[in-house]
Formats: C-alpha cells, structure tokens, sequence
C-alpha cells in the first residue's frame, strides 16, 4: 500500500487561531481519496493518538469535492507560549508522512 | 456561462496591509468598476506578542508604502477604503499608529480624506466584570470563564462585525481604520451596505480574505470579488492570473478549523451547499452560500507578558556526540539542572531549561524513532524561562560551561561546541501568552466599539 505522502498532491498544517491547529490532505484522486477517507490510519481516533489529544477533540471531515481529508485539533498549549516549537503550526503535517492505510 | 449584472464589487489588493500592494492591480481593479477597496491589516497568527505589546509585526516604511498607494486610488476614484485590524492586533496603539501614518501620507500627497477610527479596545477590568455577570463564553478547547483571566490580560480586543464599517461610512467617513475586526467583515461590509446578497457577501469575503491567495499563483497580486443578488464572482487583478473552481474552493480549509461553516460576529456562514463553476478561463461564479443569522456576540482576544527568557545556541559537529544525541541531550538536561540548585539553590524559585536540537526533534518534542540518525550538523538552542530576565540570564550563564563543554562521557577529553555569538547568551525578552478564546453577547454590534471622525487636514494641523 502506498504511503500518504506518495498518493497526496500536497500536505499542508497550519493555526486555525491561536488555540487550534488544521490539516488538510489534498489527495491525488477521487480513488486514493476514496481508500483513505475511509481508512482507519487516518480515523480520528489514530490521528488524536498521533498529536496526543483526546479523540473527542478532533473535528474530522471529508470534503470529496477536493479529495481533501481535513481535521483540527486543539493545541496542548496555546500559540507562542514558554515552550513554543511551530508558531505557526506549518510543520505538524509531518508526522504524517509516512501513514499507510 | 451568464456573467452575474447589478454587482456589487470590491478590490482586494492584498492579504495583508505591509505585505505589498501593486499600484497596476489597484488601476486594473478600478477599471473593472470598483464600489470599494478593503483589506486587512493584522491577524492573531503571528504569535500573542503583537497583541500583548500593542506593536505591530510590518515595518512602519512597508505599512506606509502600501496606505499611500491605497489613499491615492481611494481620492481618484472617489469610493471607500476600508481597512481592518490594523497595525496587527487592531488595539488601539496600533490602530493609532496607523492613523498618524495615513495623517501623514494625506499632508504629503496634499489628500484630505475624512476617517473614521474604529476603536474595539477593551478594558481588561470592564471584561472581567462581564465574565463576572455571565455575558462570556468561552469556546473550545477553553471551558472557563475565570474574572481573573481577563483582569490578567494586558490588552484585550473584541472582534467587529461590519456594522461599525456601514456605519461609518453612512456617517460620511472616505477612509475607515479598524480595530480587530473578523477577515470577512471587513471585505462583507460594502456589499451587505448596498443589498447585496448576504450568504454570498460573506463567502466571498472569506474566499478573498487573503488577497490572491485563493487563485493560482498568490504572489500575482490580489482579487476583486462582485457580490450580485444570489451569487457572487471572483477574478484576480492581475490579467495574467487565474481563478478557479478548485482554488476558490480550497480556500474555505486555510486556517478554518471547520471547512463548511464560520462564525461571524452576528451568524454563520453555511458553505455547505456552495457551488463553484468556472465562467472562464480565470474567473470563479459561485452559488449557495447560505448566512444563518445568530445572537450577536464579538470574539474577545488577549494576550499578556509572562516570564522572560535568555537563550544560547551552539553547533554540534561532533559525531560521537551525534551517534547518541539522546543520550547526550538527557545527561545536560540533569547535568544543568543539577548545577542550577547547586549554585543557585532552592531561592532561584520556578525555572525552566528547554533544550531543542535543530537538525534532530527541535520542531517536534518528540522521540525520533530508529532507524534516523541525526545529519552532519546539529544546532543546540538553550532557552532558559525565569520570572525576570536577570534570573534567566543567571541561568544562561550557570549553565554556559556545560552548554559549552560538556563531554558525552565523564573520562572523555573536555569538547568545545561552536558558539555563533559573543556574548553567548542572549537575552531574548518576555514570553507573551494568549489568554483568552471567548465571545462576549451584546445588544448592539457598536456596543462595544468607540468611532472616532477626523477631517484629515484639520487633524494633522492641530498635531502640528
């Protein structure tokens, strides 16, 4: 099975305010869109594991009109704090990187 | 495809007022019939400290480059500029300092505009008594609404709808500068002023809140929106750019939690059954935006100075240190800290000391698992956090010689990591925190906000 970023046209995370972070997937097509959409490896539940919040907090949608997977998830700090590591929140989308579904 | 007749329309030029306005999409913007111009100047997204300090993030020269292009088309053409959240955080320093830089711009270009200042400042202690009284909420992830997270605030804004902007402009105003006002109020309110749709006013200032980019290439220049009566279009400035169904889409997911609905101070925009089609080769129509009015409540930010910090950095070339970089990065964290109370003992009161190797788990925090190994180079950033800058500068230089020379193993020869910089500690000043995440109910939308109305000319002679 391919990884997530070889069937995505392009990952990208980013503040949504200063409390929350979002995440969007642009997927190459509506098959690769499809598989993942539906996939456990990018369920709410795995992603809240993966950014260490609780599962109830991801806001998780599907927007099949962009092959688009996005979701949020609350900041464990808010934005600029004492231990502030990704202002922005630009570089979250990493970790997901190497997800298979 | 039928082009949409009887529209309303505004100029974008530009996400971000500082970042750059062209003089060539201004006049092409005007030619294709422009109502207004809009922007905005601020946002919460480059960190707390531009609203804890009331400074803004842009350079004075660049903020003033951008104003001067936007007042000569708003004389020339004779239609409203409207900017909002200006000087960043949109408090009221900040929304002053750009007052005197558009006094400033008009004496110069022998302009006489009437502005209107839009203050949206709040009393800290006014707002606690609000929280106190049960007008506040907070919004996730927050789940209080402590009086004393408000007292705590050095500057708290209340986001504005477009009221105050409709308003100001009835009253006469050419120019109107805003306090923190949300993205689409800014860009909604001339098109909600002359009846246009309002589903689509607000979608379309969502989609153009960013200037261009919700088009193909956004460094070519900005966007102008035409709000009709059930739908509304988007073309970019620049003849050479395009706009199409899937970048005027896609723009609903940047920085929105939710990619289908936004809150506004007096509903929410539904884009759900929104639908993007193409009218050429560059220009987006859209249909089916839906605004379901609410209870009109103002989005509260604020921010203040917490402790303070004084960092040092070193680069690591060394590759037995770099072989067991986790190792080495424990053993200084317990090395430092156990030379922290040794020399400075239990009195140094809370510290902390964050060490974040660039090149290794920096950006991360996280635990690199195997088999990754670190790259020819790492820099080590040291951040130590005390109640004052002394103290964390006490720190810094306690722990520069472990920062400095600390071995990976006691028996091994002492090692000199590069230092950058002399000094090597540098005092990097007050971490600043946001505070609050709330909405605050009110009766009125301009129940909160203070209008002010200068005749430019006589405003800069009495400042002589």
């Amino acid at each position: 099975m391919p990884r997530v970023n070889e069937i995505c046209r392009y990952i990208r995370s980013k503040n949504a305010g200063p409390f929350w972070i979002t995440v969007d997937l642009f997927f190459k097509d509506r098959s690769s869109f499809d598989l993942y959409s539906r996939s456990e490896a990018l369920s709410a539940g795995r992603l809240a594991g993966i950014f260490g919040v609780p599962e109830d907090s991801v806001k998780w949608f599907a927007v099949p009109d962009l092959n688009v997977v996005k979701f949020s998830y609350p900041r464990t700090a808010p934005q600029g704090g004492m231990i502030e590591r990704d202002m922005h929140g630009g570089q979250q989308f990493a970790r997901l990187l190497e997800i298979v579904a | 495809m039928t082009r949409l007749t009887n529209t309303v329309n505004v100029i974008v030029p530009v996400g971000a007022l500082g970042t750059g306005v062209r003089a060539s999409n201004l006049e092409e913007g005007l030619a294709l019939g422009a109502d207004a111009i809009a922007c905005d100047a601020g946002s919460t997204d480059s960190g707390p400290a531009y609203l804890a300090t009331a400074q803004p993030k842009y350079s004075r020269d660049a903020v003033k480059a951008d104003l001067r292009l936007l007042m000569l088309a708003q004389a020339k053409a004779r239609i409203p500029l409207l900017i909002g959240s200006c000087g960043t955080s949109g408090a009221d320093a900040a929304l002053d300092w750009t007052r005197d830089i558009a006094i400033e711009i008009a004496r110069e270009e022998g302009l006489s505009p009437r502005i209107a200042l839009l203050y949206s400042e709040q009393r800290p202690a006014d707002m606690a008594a609000a929280a106190a009284a049960g007008a506040i909420t907070p919004l996730a992830p927050m789940t209080t609404v402590d009086p004393a997270m408000f007292a705590a605030c050095d500057h708290i804004v209340a986001l504005m709808g477009p009221e105050p902007y409709v308003a100001a402009i009835e009253a006469g105003a050419d120019i109107v500068l805003g306090g923190r006002t949300t993205d689409t109020a800014v860009l909604a309110a001339i098109p909600l002023m002359k009846g246009a749709d309002v589903g689509s006013a607000w979608h379309a200032a969502k989609i153009a809140e960013c200037g261009g980019l919700c088009t193909r290439n956004p460094r070519e220049g900005g966007v102008l929106i035409r709000i009709g009566t059930e739908a509304f279009e988007i073309e970019p400035l620049d003849a050479a750019n395009v706009c199409d169904p899937y970048s005027a889409s896609s723009h609903m997911l940047y920085e929105n939690s939710d990619p289908f609905h936004l809150v506004e101070p007096g509903g929410i925009l539904d884009v759900t059954e929104a639908r993007y089609r193409a009218v050429d080769d560059r220009v987006v129509q859209v249909r089916g935006s839906r605004f379901d009015p609410r209870p009109y409540t103002m989005k509260l930010e604020g921010a203040a100075g917490g402790p303070f910090q004084t960092i040092m950095l070193v680069g690591i070339q060394d590759p037995k240190v770099l072989g067991e970089i986790d190792r080495f990065l424990a053993q200084m964290q317990e090395m430092m800290t156990a030379r922290i109370y040794a020399v400075l003992g239990k009195a140094i009161g809370d510290f902390n000391i964050s060490l974040r190797a660039y090149g290794w788990n920096a950006v991360s925090g996280t635990t690199v698992a195997p088999p990754a190994t670190p790259p020819r180079e790492v820099g080590l950033l040291f951040v130590a956090t005390a109640r004052t800058q002394d103290l964390a500068t006490l720190i810094a230089k306690t722990c520069n010689p472990l920062f400095f020379h600390m071995p990976l193993d006691r028996e091994m020869e002492l090692p000199s990591y590069g230092f950058p910089f002399s000094p090597a500690e540098i005092e990097r000043g007050r971490v600043f925190e946001f505070k609050l995440n709330h909405v605050i109910r009110v009766d009125d939308p301009m129940a909160l906000v203070r209008t002010v109305m200068i005749e430019s000319a006589e405003f800069a002679d009495a400042q002589g």
